[in-house]
């Protein structure tokens, strides 16, 4: 089997190291033996859905490039995604990324570039007198997977736009230190199906790499539903998160 | 804090006494650089008879400034130096402008390492420019011609002085992921490069309008990495060729020797006191030391961004010349703090492009024997691994890996330091504590 990573605006959007999350998803397939692919899909290219598994990346990016990219959005792309997330795809969305994943990201200029609405919420900028959310977060994932584990993540927010969750958004995770969506709610990024989105980076999968497995095991799962991956030898990358997780523990 | 009492006492002391400085102030701002030009520019100062008063290295803000020439500054008010020479932090420029009266003002390049303390590059780049209306009627800016980002600060200024570097053969071929200003400035249309040197550095025009690589008035030709030791280059200025030679590795410093050589000429320095100054220049605090324990050296290498993390691995390495002269790659010590000093987000750890190192000495190669340690030695080793690159030991604690990585270096060889900055500190401390203190402090 093959898996083809289709990453969203390679080239614009991959402020905060989303390279790594690349790298950590090709790196833990390969490792399984799965042959793959990535596929950058710029502006003006459509997504081209493949005969093999596929997972889609959307990574943060200045606002400069969020403004050029939306309009590319709003067309036929917005409604494949739209469709893929509908239909079970996998979809990954980082910061900027996950912002336009929701029905809005208003800009500090007060523009509304519009989102492509697969999560209900919307994003606004901050005001004059708050901060940007910045620093190590540490989450507990909302839900459960099918193993009975309750999960917790490990990264890095630098925002300034809030994020809101409308009644039929499910977040990603609680935040148990850090600021996540807007720093008021306790919550962090947002989930549907098999997509999901958040504020971490950091990079986010490699010390996380339950969510790597997940991420692919979705996407081989959406070719041939009885998929398994190998388990592999997590001991650095558990090091990684312990090391951040006890730090942020002990404030 | 002298800069700041100095200010509460009088606000406008910081104008007034640059005043009084004959030959005027210059300063150079940047994210990369700006220490290891600003060392330069004095030391060619220093060659050229030319006594000028320049900040410490940290304190770049305007009580910085401010504080530099107090301290210059006799009882009777009369300033010890003919001139100024400041390394300004790039938010500090407007301020510096302001009240400094600068006859020179050097941009060296924009990256993006400053997102935490500024959101974004572009309005770096928009900070940098709202200081140019300040400088005086006579005063000129000093722009980087190959980073877009930087030269296209130059519009709209009366005469500003680029420089650049054209060599073929310096080009990588490819744009890094890290390239971060790659869309031309004026319309957002991708550039289209000629030639990439790092990053976004490199020889590029816009397909679209009419923005492009201006033509530099002070270039580097011909440049000769000499590994470690040096760099050779031809420089030409506006009054002609000259044979220069830096020693300092990578490319990087030859902007940097630019930056300095233009700075210097066109605050009146003659050609041959800048190569000569340039020649003399051992190097900043910090950025590249050597020092000798017992019959071992040690490189420490100071690491800012992906970049200069890039070059780095570049250079010493994966570099081909100095595999040639050890038949084994070397040890290296990376050291990860993510104090504000470092960055707080290791994210920029995925940037650095490993993978080419891990290319570049697989092919039969020794593959060096890596050492991590710092605040964050367990992500350093996650994405060493995830390079497909062996990871020898992870020890947290900053005196003990140093020891370990220096006891198995063997003797007559070198051990690759690589830190960011607060690391540096505490192994430098370290190394000061094992009674190996030789050039730390010898900073000119
Ligand atoms: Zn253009």
């Amino acid at each position: 089997m093959k898996l083809t990573i289709h990453h969203l605006y390679a080239d614009m959007m991959n402020l905060y190291g989303d390279r790594g999350n690349v790298i950590a998803i090709k790196k833990r397939a390969e490792w399984r033996g799965i042959a793959v692919e990535v596929v950058d899909v710029g502006l003006g290219e459509s997504i081209s859905p493949t005969s093999s598994a596929d997972l889609f990346l959307f990574g943060g990016g200045q606002d400069r490039e969020q403004t050029l990219l939306v309009e590319d959005l709003s067309g036929m792309k917005g409604a494949d995604l739209r469709a893929v997330v509908e239909d079970g795809g996998v979809v990954l969305g980082v910061c900027g990324g996950y912002q336009l994943m929701g029905h809005y990201y208003e800009t500090p200029e007060g523009q509304k570039l519009p989102g492509i609405g697969v999560f209900d919420m919307y994003t606004r900028p901050r005001r004059g007198d708050e901060a940007r959310l910045i620093g190590n977060v540490l989450a507990r994932v909302r839900a459960p997977e099918e193993d009975g584990v309750v999960h917790e993540v490990a990264g890095f927010e630098n925002h300034g736009g809030r994020t809101e969750l409308g009644d039929d958004a499910e977040p990603f995770a609680d935040v148990i230190v850090g600021y996540g969506n807007n720093g008021r709610d306790g919550t962090e990024g947002a989930r549907r199906l098999n997509a999901y989105g958040t504020y971490l980076h950091g990079s986010l999968l490699p010390k996380n790499p339950w969510l790597t497995d997940q991420l692919v095991l979705g996407a081989l799962r959406r070719v041939d539903d009885r998929a398994e991956l190998e388990p592999l030898d997590d001991s650095a990358e558990r090091d990684a998160f312990a090391s951040v997780a006890n730090r942020l523990r002990k404030g | 804090m002298p800069g700041v009492m100095a200010r509460r006492v009088d606000p406008k002391v910081l104008e007034k006494l640059s005043r009084r400085l004959r030959r005027g102030s210059v300063a150079i701002t940047g994210t990369n650089g700006k220490t290891t030009t600003t060392r330069m520019v004095s030391k060619i100062l220093h060659t050229a008879g030319i006594r000028a008063v320049n900040n410490s290295t940290g304190a770049n803000l305007v009580t910085g400034v401010t504080a530099a020439l107090v301290s210059d500054t006799s009882l009777s008010g009369r300033p010890a130096s003919e001139m100024g020479l400041f390394e300004v932090d790039e938010a500090s420029v407007p301020r510096v402008a302001e009240e400094a009266q600068l006859s020179l003002l050097a941009v060296l390049n924009l990256f993006r390492d400053q997102l935490d303390r500024y959101g974004e590059l572009s309005y770096t780049a928009k900070v940098i420019a709202s200081a140019f209306p300040d400088l005086p009627p006579d005063g000129s800016v000093v722009l980087n011609a190959d980073d877009p980002l930087v030269a296209n600060l130059g519009r709209g200024t009366k005469n500003p002085v680029f420089f650049g570097v054209e060599d073929p053969a310096l080009d990588t071929g490819k744009l890094q992921h890290i390239a971060d200003s790659k869309d031309c400035p004026v319309c957002g249309t991708a550039l289209s490069y000629e030639a990439v040197y790092f990053g976004h550095v490199g020889v590029y025009r816009c397909p679209n309008c009419s923005f492009a690589r201006p033509e530099p008035a002070y270039r580097a030709t011909r440049v000769r990495m000499d590994g470690p030791r040096g760099t050779d280059f031809l420089l030409t200025t506006p009054g002609g060729e000259h044979e220069a030679r830096i020693g300092l590795p990578g490319l990087y410093n030859v902007y940097n020797a630019l930056a300095a050589a233009a700075v210097a000429i066109e605050a009146g320095v003659e050609a041959e006191d800048v190569v000569r100054g340039l020649r003399a220049f051992g190097g900043a605090f910090g950025r590249v030391e050597r020092v000798r324990v017992g019959e071992k050296e040690v490189f420490l290498l100071l690491i800012k961004n992906p970049v200069g993390f890039n070059e780095i691995l570049r250079t010493f390495v994966a570099s081909p010349a100095e595999r040639a002269n050890a038949d084994r790659a070397g040890h290296v010590l990376i050291a990860i703090n993510d104090n504000d000093a470092d960055g707080r987000d290791v994210s920029w750890l995925w940037d650095v492009d490993f993978e080419m190192l891990a290319e570049a000495v697989t092919p039969g190669g020794a593959v060096p024997r890596f050492y991590v340690t710092g605040i964050r030695a367990e992500d350093m080793a996650v994405r060493l691994k995830y390079a497909e690159l062996p990871v020898h030991s992870v020890i947290p604690d900053r005196k003990e890996a140093l020891l370990a990585a220096l006891g198995a270096t063997p003797p007559g060889e070198t051990l690759y330091v690589l830190p960011t900055y607060t690391t540096m500190l505490e192994l430098r401390q370290t190394l000061s504590d094992l009674g190996h203190t030789h050039p730390f402090w010898e900073d000119k």
